[in-house]
């Protein structure tokens, strides 16, 4: 019991505690050591107290433990400041909108939170026992928030340095950004133990302002439009799962009992009016989770600095909407909410791997992948299958690691290199090779054969041929073919090996790489550690949520030559060089059907002229860009949301 | 069980080469044959290979060595995993491993033909990619497993059940194969504007050790086709040999009628097929089921 008491103690600190150094960071405008080193003492703090509880809680067998601030004052203040938070919340999205210009902002805000404050202040909220919970599923995403998020913020300590050496035109605000990185946290940790409805909603609003604020961080006119777009539809989000807790409240027979999340789903009620309220936290989950219609929110979230794109993309903001879906998800088994869900997801998941071709700019194609993967995720809960969740969360945790690498990697070559651009990588191998080499394992970690991603996909797969789901069957077989085409040709720009060429000054910041080294590892470990994943931490999860055991949906004869596949990439490069294979092969130059310059990069033509040579990537813009594929995968999911919505509501009415 | 399975997966490590270079001297007989002409011996290619392998070798850089050693390995290791009977997913996935390591090769020579080859073989790739793994879940779905141990231990031949399928994938093996009119990346005739692609830069014993990889994969292709025809009786083997010779024919008629299309026609049309074909006999499946 004493045990149970210090997590209890623990997960209070790492709601507040974060709260506290956001303040701290935010009154040291100066770059001093002691500003690094408050980021880094309690990046690490977060991250111990974090993995500590994630572990108890895993390791004392995965039972819900619901609990509540401790005593009746606790209670008391609690509550206030949620009332409080919001109303600052509101405030806030109010003076930045008018300031801008952007009204709509103001009303979508206050549909939201309005109606949720107006019934706190009338009493008229039920209280529950208990409002804050910790179980397998909690603590997974403790993980993922409390180890990649604190990861990133050490990483922006350095990147940010960089950062405004080379954007001299951007007003230093580090100390706003970093404390915005640390608020975000917070209001994570928050989200993921709160199990009443309101409070949940309080801290998913806080992500949505937070997120608001750091992609207007240069409050250049883009980034200034950028995050209003990520503002109201987020905003929208929220007035969706504001409406979620008014019908559950005024519209559900159980009158209004019913207003925490495991009691919401423990009860399998699949009633109209419970159905609905699903529904509307379902699509305030795809807002979050920039599934599309939504997804243009992320696309726009790259003009930030890169740690807050990293955080929104891995750690935290996209992973909360998932998150949320994975909790409903034993409310989507067998209904109508459950397939159009899956149908959006594998939607999501198929166009967007298809955009990502025609994008060069390494952060789309990131973003595109991001938002290609939450799709695979959200198709996964939908699906309301043990297996399919399995499949989701074992995504979500191998995705949070490669993308959170893979954006670093980008970011620190922007500042190197002054160019993002997936066509400047050509030759990075010889550039840059330190972060072509974490790059590449990045990269791997998000297609290749034995590594995480595609050992969920391939679950993912099998969830969905067992649960009869054709059309998402195909979605994923053909969105996997373009995701294989857009990651390889970026994999073979980095290995291109380019003679005479010189090695540009590394200048990654030892705060970067105490955050990039880690990450490496974790995705080669990973590789092996995912049998064992799956058995302490996503086994955990199906028992809670689904109260039933399940086999090990991959297990057997295929870990062991998954190990071998693993065992083999690392062997083969260090077996050919100890075998010296090739090394005495005569070098020359590539054929180019003329006279080679001496470089890769001239050669001399028929008219005796040194002409340059430039070899670019394939695009396809005509049949994949933008232009062509977006609009109507806007249109085509929006159509599917509002039919989703409506058909519910009718059977309520 | 075990000893069976080491046998087979040695079987294959030592007869594929022979039967792949068999298969390739077939393909040019006939196709010589089919030309007018009186064609190279069967046995042509063993001396062909003989000859790359005493070459001296000429690269470009360290790397490309490297991955085509990789490639080579893997071939080999996907080749050994299907015919010892393992996961049919799993195969797939190995198989676009090991081409990606045949097209990073390509990549990393920083040459413009190999370059061009490189990525319409990613192209080729993501054409053949879903099919491969459609293939995987119709058999899944038509008789339960995704071994295929327990796949060639059916009572009765799973074309039956997967007509559609057979037709997506003798499509997409054109792809695989690279025969025309889907030979973008290469090709064994070194006269067309890509010079020839994707290997253009590999010569001497590299250029040997991707003949041998084709030639397990072009095995293992076979293999995949005559899963199709085998059942738990022992003279179902004849008729799936017969019919990997007949898809084999067949190829090689296409091969040489066929002139080579644009990269986005075959791209549109591998999908097309494979979804009409292949999606449609999945549907059906599931609702008969």
């Amino acid at each position: 019991m004493q045990d149970l008491l210090s997590i209890y103690q623990i997960s209070g600190f790492l709601i507040l505690f974060p709260f506290l150094v956001a303040l701290l960071l935010f009154l040291q405008r100066k770059d001093t050591p002691l500003r690094r080193f408050t980021v880094i003492f309690s990046g690490f703090l977060i991250m111990a107290a974090s993995v500590y509880t994630a572990v108890t809680v895993l390791l004392s067998g995965g039972h819900t433990i619901l609990f509540r601030p401790s005593t009746h004052a606790a209670m008391e203040a609690a509550e206030m400041a949620i009332r409080l938070g919001e109303l600052l919340l509101l405030g806030v999205v109010i003076v930045l909108s008018i300031k801008y210009r952007k009204y709509f902002c103001i009303l979508l805000g206050a549909l939201g939170t309005l109606p949720v404050l107006i019934l706190e202040f009338a009493g008229r909220i039920p209280v529950t026992e208990t409002c804050l919970r910790l179980d397998p599923m909690a603590a997974v995403m403790y993980l993922i928030a409390g180890v990649v998020g604190p990861l990133i913020c050490m990483y922006a300590v350095g990147y940010m340095r960089d950062y405004h050496h080379h954007h001299t035109d951007v007003k230093d605000r580090t100390n706003v950004f970093l404390s915005l990185l640390f608020v975000f946290l917070g209001g994570m940790f928050g989200l993921i133990t709160s199990d009443h409805l309101v409070w949940v909603f309080f801290f998913w609003e806080i992500t949505s302002v937070c997120s608001f604020l750091l992609i207007g961080y240069t409050r250049s006119h883009e980034a200034v439009n950028n995050s209003f777009r990520a503002l109201w539809m987020n905003l929208l989000g929220g007035v969706a799962f504001a409406f979620g807790i008014l019908t559950l409240l005024y519209l559900d027979p159980m009158n209004g009992k019913v207003i925490s999340l495991s009691e919401l789903t423990q009860q399998g009620r699949q009633a109209p009016a419970v159905m609905l309220a699903v529904t509307l936290f379902a699509v305030a989950a795809l807002t979050k989770s920039a599934q599309f219609p939504f997804s243009r929110w992320l696309l726009g979230a790259m003009v930030a600095p890169t740690p807050s794109s990293a955080l929104l993309h891995s750690a935290t903001m996209v992973k909360i909407g998932v998150y949320f879906l994975i909790r409903l998800s034993p409310m989507f088994t067998n209904t109508f909410t459950g397939v159009m869900i899956t149908v959006i997801g594998g939607f999501t998941f198929f166009a967007a791997s298809l955009l990502a071709i025609s994008q060069s700019d390494g952060k789309k194609v990131l973003a595109y992948s991001t938002i290609s993967n939450l799709g695979l995720i959200t198709a996964c809960a939908g699906t309301g299958t043990t297996e399919g969740v399995w499949a989701a969360v074992m995504l979500m945790l191998f995705h949070a690691v490669s993308k959170s690498l893979l954006f670093q990697t980008v970011g620190d070559i922007e500042n190197i290199m002054g160019s993002r651009d997936i066509e400047d990588m050509h030759g990075l191998i010889i550039k840059l090779p330190r972060l072509a080499l974490i790059m590449m394992i990045g990269i791997c970690g998000m297609f290749m054969a034995p590594f995480g991603m595609l050992v969920s996909k391939w679950a993912a797969l099998k969830a969905f041929v067992d649960s009869q789901s054709v059309w998402l069957v195909i979605f994923l077989v053909f969105g996997s073919g373009s995701t294989l085409f857009y990651w390889a040709k970026w994999l073979g720009k980095i290995c291109t090996v380019i003679h005479q060429s010189v090695n540009l000054d590394d200048s990654t910041h030892g705060s970067e790489l105490i955050s990039m080294v880690p990450l490496t590892c974790l995705i080669v470990v990973m590789c092996f550690a995912f049998p064992w994943m799956s058995d302490f931490m996503v086994q955990p999860v199906l028992d809670e949520t689904f109260h039933r055991n399940v086999p090990n949906v991959i297990g057997g004869a295929d870990t062991i030559i998954m190990m071998i596949n693993v065992t083999m990439i690392f062997l083969i490069p260090i077996g050919s060089r100890f075998l010296s294979v090739g090394s005495r092969d005569r070098m020359t130059m590539s054929y180019v059907a003329g006279v080679n310059a001496g470089d890769d990069r001239h050669y001399i033509d028929s008219y005796g002229k040194n002409r340059p040579l430039y070899l670019a990537n394939w695009y396809m813009e005509d049949y994949f860009g933008e232009k062509v594929l977006l609009w109507p995968s806007v249109g085509i999911s929006a159509v599917i949301v509002i039919l989703l919505v409506l058909i519910v509501m009718g059977g309520v009415f | 069980m075990a000893v069976s399975i080491v046998v087979r997966v040695i079987l294959y490590i030592l007869l594929a080469p022979i039967i792949g270079g068999l298969l390739e001297g077939l393909d040019r007989k006939i196709a010589a044959r089919m030309q007018g002409r009186q064609g190279p011996p069967i046995t042509q290619p063993f001396y062909d290979l003989y000859k790359l392998f005493n070459k001296q070798t000429i690269v470009v850089n360290s790397i490309q060595v490297l991955f085509i050693v990789a490639y080579l390995i893997f071939t080999i290791f996907t080749g050994s995993l299907f015919f010892g009977g393992g996961d049919l997913l799993l195969i797939v996935f190995s198989l676009s491993m090991s081409e990606v390591m045949l097209v990073l090769a390509a990549y990393s020579v920083n040459g413009p033909y190999s370059a061009m080859g490189a990525q319409r073989e990613l192209l080729q790739m993501m054409c053949y990619e879903p099919m491969m793994l459609l293939l995987a879940i119709g058999f899944y779905v038509s008789q339960g497993s995704f071994m295929v141990n327990d796949l060639i231990r059916v009572s009765r031949p799973a074309v039956i059940a997967l007509p559609g399928m057979l037709i997506g994938f003798a499509f997409v093996l054109i792809i695989k194969l690279r025969k025309s009119p889907f030979d973008l990346s290469t090709s064994h005739h070194a006269h067309q504007e890509m010079v020839k692609g994707l290997t253009t830069d590999i010569s001497g014993r590299d250029m040997g050790l991707v003949e041998l990889a084709e030639w397990y994969d072009t095995v293992m292709m076979m293999g995949f086709t005559g899963m199709f025809f085998v059942t738990a009786n022992p003279l179902s083997y004849i008729g799936a040999v017969a019919a990997c010779l007949a898809v084999f024919f067949l190829l090689i008629l296409i091969d040489n009628t066929h002139p080579r299309v644009k990269a986005m026609r075959m791209f549109g049309l591998s999908w097309l097929v494979i979804l009409v074909c292949a999606g449609t006999n999945l549907l059906i499946l599931n609702l008969v089921k």
